[in-house]
């Protein structure tokens, strides 16, 4: 079982992650409050998200096709019936004092997602109901609640302990991002909470039989942190090994700040959650006919996707992969190439869009970036109104104000010098400043040819027509 | 005067809405038997308006111009719904029930709300926080319970119809010790919207009145398919008043064999045996049933009902309404303080009794095991009712017993629901009718029907009190 290659000192690492996606839906799982980000406290809730007394949880049928859907896309089982229980435990942001939730009869079990090739199998995903929001820093003196999240339908995916590393764990969770946003059933989104992991880690020896014991690092909320925290774990449990001591069951918290995971109970002091049955909602049963009504559905997954790209816009193997990556953006390239020429437009998406992304750590629809402006840029480099490197001084100065293309250009004068006459006598000015070059140019130094093209670039502020000046410096040096 | 009589006074404008909430409200201000938690003049003398006004709209509705009382289980817009606890004393809720919603539509005007025992929870209404109900029979005796004060207050004719809820024999028992008539309906019949939870899956509400008629029509009323209860079951409408007049023939009635062996008192077997001859009278084939084994449903339900309780109550811990412990420095001491003082001794029992049975370790020998009991219970009633149409037995091995007698007791007093409860377990409609008097006591008889075979039991009761007086006995 143990790959070698994902040995540290000598040591397996297992890990197996549990991923909690908040599902897009009109309303909440059990209520008819908005199900929405961002809004002001508490203004998102109903009597049944308050837990009033007498108020009864009614399922919100949306959510459970979104449960279908993952399930179809990672070829798992969809429950014939499925079941809800109550999870017992007090905490002021829980209103009814127990979570619904299903812990024997999930609505999706036995999934397989595929990573870097490898298979990792989902032990199952199933549905329920997310808490409010404990807030502690707002006030010197009491901490309040904010029950906007309280109700908000989650699918919690729980994979098998078949990942080997850090950065295994990582790509499986970014599988997993892709699935569900091309799902549409989430935008999962990790800094605002809309996908949350925790991590159930362990080391063992590559010759052991059985797994070592495990520590869960709780709701870790970013793809680095994830894999920060689970190093850290490892190296935390080889040391204490490796000292001929035991790793404790527990439930630890990743502090990104320390680059530390700490301990928040042991086993010992762990809830008994008194799982049962909710009696308030009967099993539903979920019929064939309804998941192919479902299946009808769904949006395209990666795979088709990319396929369809190559197929449709020649892009190759490569080009297709990296921008049918991210849903967003291949719905971007989609848009840029109703008008703009596609080689180009995946060389620019794949270079520079992204690397800016990647820089400021954000997706696509957080940028200043939008579709049309991309296309006019591209656009531009084609009818050679600007220059590549001119075109990427654009780029950074819509991505930092979001300002028109052309509007860019024209403010700032970026429009590509082409008028002969005028490069000729730029040229002129710079042979005359420059005779010693000139004359080491004719007596064989080829390579000054450079140093001129520069001197060109530098006077015009880099808006020369390159191909020009080529000819013309030439011309002139002949 | 009962239910029909004062509906039709109303109906030929012989008394308004106005007078007859007047009339009852006189009697519940006047009230010594401890029956209310809070009366409402003002809305209902508003509301009797709006009816008198509007009378062409509301005289053909079931419940038109009548007062009602509600149990104070069922939230109520604007007004206080307490559960019978300190917990909920000041507890305004923001919606109305269901239940409560359905009735007003129906033309009845709610004049008051009843004492219950703590949240549905006792057989006799002494664990309200409220303080016990008297029986009016006899006001040293309990009225029953956990409906203790719905039912008291139309066995002293304060109104002519109240609700209940049944989530052991809530509202059979009571009817039963004071007289009058109660019905627990099919589980899934009656919206359990806006109902404060026992046992979410036993808790059904239903009707009081002092015969069957008026129970038909209350019925009628409350009864609805409602979109906000998952476990509300949609079905054909009946019309519960309308089938009282229908004729079912002769029917095969199911009679406990070997009712000596159950421990019931003897004045009880007696008027059993009375009632059997009324319904050979009748034209009814009695046939025996062996009833031994149901009384393993006792066990059962003191698993599962606590289990419930445990969860449905976790909800009050003082953080977002109810009573909340003062100067709590943190959060636990908040929980613990606040439910350790907001619930009264019986409740605290139940929820660490259906913690315990739900704990990792005791949930397969306990709770799992009780669901196993309930299944069984169920498979038999099937069985019982390929042979018979209805069962007949008693509603309470004994009648109305003392305050305080029973209440240190809970093995005594958890077996007062032993003939009640499997009803319960199983989800059939039941319903409880006087059926004999002994030192001027009622006695209450009980039958059981097939799911949603509500008008069989509201038209075989109706047909019993055609021949009989016991339902028209007052205190």
């Amino acid at each position: 079982m143990a790959q070698n290659d994902s040995l540290i000192k000598g040591w397996q690492p297992v890990i197996g992650l549990e991923v909690h996606v908040q599902l897009m839906t009109n309303t909440k799982l059990f209520s008819p409050a908005k199900n929405q980000f961002g809004e002001d406290a508490n203004t998102l809730v109903d009597l049944i998200d308050l837990g009033l007394p007498g108020v009864l949880p009614v399922l919100n049928e949306g959510a459970m096709k979104q449960g279908i859907k993952f399930g179809l896309a990672t070829n798992a089982k969809i429950a014939e019936t499925m079941i809800f229980d109550r999870k017992n435990y007090f905490y002021p942001d829980l209103p009814k004092g127990y979570q619904i939730t299903q812990l024997h009869y999930p609505i999706v079990r036995d999934g397989i997602v595929e990573v870097n090739g490898k298979k990792i199998r989902i032990h199952q995903a199933h549905l329920e109901e997310d808490a409010g929001k404990s807030i502690h820093d707002k006030y010197e003196d009491k901490s309040v609640i904010d029950l906007n999240r309280s109700g908000v339908p989650l699918l919690e995916i729980v994979s098998e302990p078949d990942i080997r590393s850090a950065s295994e764990a990582v790509d499986y969770l970014k599988k997993i991002h892709q699935i569900i946003t091309y799902l549409d059933i989430s935008d999962g989104n990790m800094s605002q909470g809309s996908m949350r992991c925790d991590a159930n880690v362990s080391i063992m020896k590559p010759e052991d039989k059985e797994f070592g014991i495990r520590a869960e690092i709780k709701n870790i909320n970013s793809f680095k942190f994830v894999e920060k925290a689970i190093n850290f774990e490892i190296r935390r449990q080889i040391k204490i090994l490796e000292a001929n001591g035991v790793v404790e069951q527990e439930t630890r918290l990743y502090d990104s700040i320390k680059d530390e995971t700490r301990s928040m109970r042991t086993k010992e002091f762990a809830n008994d959650y008194r799982y049962f049955p909710c009696p308030d909602l009967v099993p539903t049963n979920i019929s064939k006919d309804f998941i192919e009504s479902v299946r009808k559905d769904m949006d395209e997954l990666p795979e088709e996707k990319q396929e369809r790209f190559i197929s449709t816009y020649n892009l190759n193997e490569y080009d297709a992969g990296v921008i049918c990556a991210d849903k967003q953006i291949a719905n971007f390239f989609e848009e840029v190439v109703k008008d703009a020429d596609i080689q180009l437009a995946a060389k620019w998406i794949i270079g520079d869009l992204n690397a800016l992304l990647n820089k400021h750590d954000i997706n696509l629809a957080e940028s200043k970036i939008d579709a049309t402006n991309f296309s006019e840029l591209i656009q531009k480099i084609t009818d050679k109104t600007i220059s590549g490197k001119i075109a990427k001084e654009v780029l950074e100065e819509i991505w930092a104000t979001g300002t028109k293309v052309s509007e860019v250009i024209d403010s700032k004068g970026m429009q590509q010098i082409s008028d002969e006459g005028e490069l000729e006598n730029i040229i002129e000015t710079i042979l005359n400043e420059n005779n010693d070059q000139v004359n080491a140019y004719k007596s064989g130094k080829d390579k000054l040819f450079g140093f001129f093209v520069g001197q060109v670039m530098k006077a015009t502020q880099g808006k020369a027509n390159p191909g020009l000046v080529n000819e013309l410096l030439k011309k002139k040096l002949s | 005067m009962n239910f029909k009589e004062l509906r039709d006074n109303f109906r030929t404008k012989k008394i308004s809405a106005k007078e007859a909430v007047k009339e009852s409200l006189a009697k519940i201000k006047d009230d010594k038997l401890n029956i209310f938690i809070n009366h409402f003049e003002k809305e209902a003398l508003g509301n009797a308006e709006h009816i008198d006004n509007n009378f062409e709209d509301f005289k053909d509705k079931p419940l038109s111009g009548v007062p009602i009382a509600h149990k104070d289980i069922f939230c109520t817009e604007g007004l206080p719904t307490t559960c019978g606890s300190k917990m909920l004393e000041n507890f305004i809720a923001p919606y109305d029930s269901t239940v409560v919603k359905n009735c007003l539509d129906a033309g009845s005007i709610m004049v008051a709300k009843t004492n219950m025992d703590e949240f549905a929870m006792g057989s006799s209404n002494e664990t309200s926080y409220f303080g016990a109900v008297s029986n009016p029979w006899n006001h040293d005796l309990v009225p029953g319970g956990s409906s203790g004060g719905a039912a008291a207050c139309v066995s002293a004719n304060l109104t002519t119809i109240s609700t209940g809820t049944d989530t052991g024999g809530s509202i059979r028992q009571p009817a039963a010790l004071c007289g009058i008539t109660g019905l627990k309906p099919t589980y899934g019949l009656v919206s359990r919207w806006g109902m404060i939870a026992f046992c979410s899956s036993m808790d059904q509400a239903g009707p009081f009145s002092k015969d069957a008629f008026g129970c038909a029509a209350l019925l009628d009323a409350m009864a609805s398919y409602d979109e906000k209860d998952s476990t509300c079951t949609k079905r054909k409408e009946i019309n519960f008043e309308k089938s009282l007049s229908k004729d079912f023939g002769s029917l095969n009635v199911g009679v406990i064999k070997n009712i000596e062996k159950l421990g019931i008192n003897e004045d009880i077997i007696n008027a059993y045996e009375t009632s059997k001859t009324v319904l050979t009278g009748l034209g009814h084939k009695l046939i025996e049933v062996d009833f031994s084994e149901l009384s393993s449903g006792i066990c059962s339900y003191y698993v599962i009902a606590p289990a419930e309780c445990s969860s449905n109550l976790s909800r009050f811990d003082g953080v977002k309404y109810g009573y909340r412990s003062d100067g709590e420095k943190d959060i636990v001491n908040l929980y613990m303080n606040t439910r350790s003082d907001g619930f009264g001794d019986e409740v605290k029992k139940r929820i660490l009794i259906g913690t315990h049975v739900l704990s990792a370790g005791f949930y397969d020998a306990y709770y799992l095991q009780a669901q196993k009991v309930r299944r069984m219970i169920k498979v038999k009633f099937e069985n019982f009712f390929k042979d018979v149409d209805l069962i007949f037995m008693p509603t309470t091995l004994d009648q109305a017993f003392e305050k305080n007698r029973k209440s240190d007791d809970p093995n005594k007093m958890y077996k007062e629901d032993l003939l009640t409860i499997p009803a319960n377990l199983a989800g059939l409609p039941a319903i409880s009718f006087p059926n004999g008097f002994k030192n001027n006591l009622p006695i209450g008889g009980q039958l059981i029907g097939k799911y949603f075979g509500e008008d069989l039991l509201l038209n075989t009761t109706h047909k019993i009190q055609e021949v009989t007086d016991w339902h028209k006995m007052t205190p």
